[in-house]
């Protein structure tokens, strides 16, 4: 392995699921992983990961009351990648209307929907399924089109514009599995769970400067 | 589209791996971490590890093991066997469960299974269940504490209680046919996922390639778990999927 620019990659702790299989997945790397708590520990890291699982009402709560709303949007603002995961990735659109009506964090505009009942067989869609791409962007860079990755999720994040799509996957519904806009992308599959198409995309992103 | 699972399934006591037979005898067959390294090389579809110790309930053997589990394997873990509070199961996803198995609890405590899904989604809660035929009244039983305690609660009914307060996943377990590889109880799990709109997982009794392919074309399961085939064969997850994607069941491509 040739000489890696020195990345410290953060990972948002909103106790919201398992953290360790992310920053087990970027050691694995020979990067370094951080779990930040608080705003000014973005300060120091050149990529951020948004993970977790469960309410998106519950997540977005959690990004209050740390601080962290203004700071993450600041943090996309300077440049540096941004990639948010399962309900991560959802955290990035507009709002979500699980229950009751959320705002996100309005980084790729869109709107966080559950999956369709009368369309999909089982919910929440559990398994792996393929993600056929839309776009070219670097993080796909070596992963072949319509590989497989592991989702667990109920909800989607739905873009308002088709600009920002770069993966769909169907599961009796198709859904936007892969989004970007500038330094920001979310996936709603879980990378640190796809084995080695999975953990390409991640290593893609701990080396990535953000350009498209 | 979707594809189809194969889980090996991996019974843990003492800290070491072993395979029981209808519940009962078991045998040691090895240690789980190096167990694990080998199906992540195979591209296994996902782990599921249960603790059989029947006489500590409590969760620190499973949290040794996750620690050591979730750094050599890269997909979806599942862990269960003496989870009975909320903090045993957080403590568990955070440190590196994508899901929690619950088994007895479920019968026990109503309340948990809510708290846990609330918290960590649906998706994070599977229940188990263990399941025996009973010939004189030529219906399903469920079991709880691994196999010992006969529960009251009828399978459809119970099926409907865990769903409806927010199992986002069934691990539905043949005692007869644990450990026997006599192949899958086809009758159990086709009722079984027939009753819910959740993901089943069928367990007990793959003792070949046939049993995988007889249970995924006959019933609705999205997975099936397999310990014995595993355990005491040379068969492995990547040429159950060679063999069973010969007849159209589709399955990850690597």
């Amino acid at each position: 392995m040739g000489h890696r620019r020195r990345s410290i990659v953060g990972i948002a702790n909103l106790e919201m699921g398992n953290l360790r299989s992310v920053g087990n997945a970027v050691d694995s790397f020979g990067y370094e992983h951080r779990f930040v708590d608080t705003a000014d520990e973005l300060e120091s890291l050149t990529h951020l990961i948004l993970p977790g699982v469960g309410s998106f009402h519950t997540a977005m709560r959690r990004v209050h009351e740390r601080g962290l709303y203004e700071p993450i949007r600041s943090f996309v603002s300077s440049g540096r990648p941004l990639l948010g995961v399962c309900l991560g990735m959802q955290l990035l659109g507009s709002h979500g209307d699980e229950g009751e009506d959320t705002v996100g964090l309005g980084l790729i505009p869109g709107i966080v929907r559950k999956l369709d009942r009368t369309r999909v067989a089982s919910i929440p869609h559990i398994g792996w399924n393929s993600v056929e791409l839309s776009a070219d962007h670097p993080l796909f860079a070596g992963v072949r089109d319509g590989a497989d990755f592991y989702f667990v999720h109920s909800y989607h994040l739905s873009p308002e514009t088709g600009e920002s799509v770069v993966g769909v996957t169907d599961c009796g519904e198709p859904f936007v599995s892969a989004a970007a806009h500038e330094n920001v992308v979310g996936f709603q599959f879980h990378p640190e769970k796809s084995q080695a198409n999975g953990l390409r995309l991640l290593d893609n992103f701990c080396g990535w400067d953000g350009r498209c | 589209m979707l594809k189809k699972r194969i889980i090996p399934i991996q019974l843990l006591l003492n800290e070491r791996l072993v395979k029981t037979r209808q519940f009962g005898a078991y045998r040691d067959v090895g240690d789980p971490v190096a167990s694990s390294k080998v199906y992540n090389a195979q591209n296994a579809d996902e782990l599921v590890f249960l603790n059989i110790n029947r006489s500590e309930r409590h969760v620190e053997p499973l949290l040794s093991l996750l620690e050591r589990v979730s750094a050599v394997s890269f997909m979806p873990l599942s862990l269960g066997g003496g989870i009975t509070t909320f903090d045993a199961a957080r403590r568990l996803i955070t440190s590196g469960a994508d899901k929690v198995v619950l088994n007895s609890a479920a019968y026990r405590d109503i309340g948990l299974i809510p708290r846990v899904a609330d918290s960590f989604g649906s998706q994070a809660v599977v229940v188990g269940l263990d399941v025996r035929f009973d010939e004189k009244s030529a219906e399903y039983s469920l079991y709880s504490d691994c196999g010992r305690v006969a529960e009251m609660v009828g399978l459809d009914e119970h099926l409907e209680r865990v769903t409806s307060l927010g199992a986002g996943e069934i691990l539905v377990n043949s005692i007869d046919r644990d450990g026997t590889m006599q192949g899958y109880d086809i009758p159990l799990l086709k009722r079984v996922a027939d009753a819910v709109r959740v993901p089943v997982i069928g367990c007990g009794g793959a003792g070949q390639y046939n049993h995988l392919k007889e249970a995924f074309l006959e019933t609705r399961v999205s997975a099936l778990a397999c310990g014995s085939l595993f355990n005491f064969t040379d068969s492995n997850p990547i040429r159950a999927k060679a063999f069973l994607t010969n007849y159209g069941i589709p399955f990850k491509t690597v």
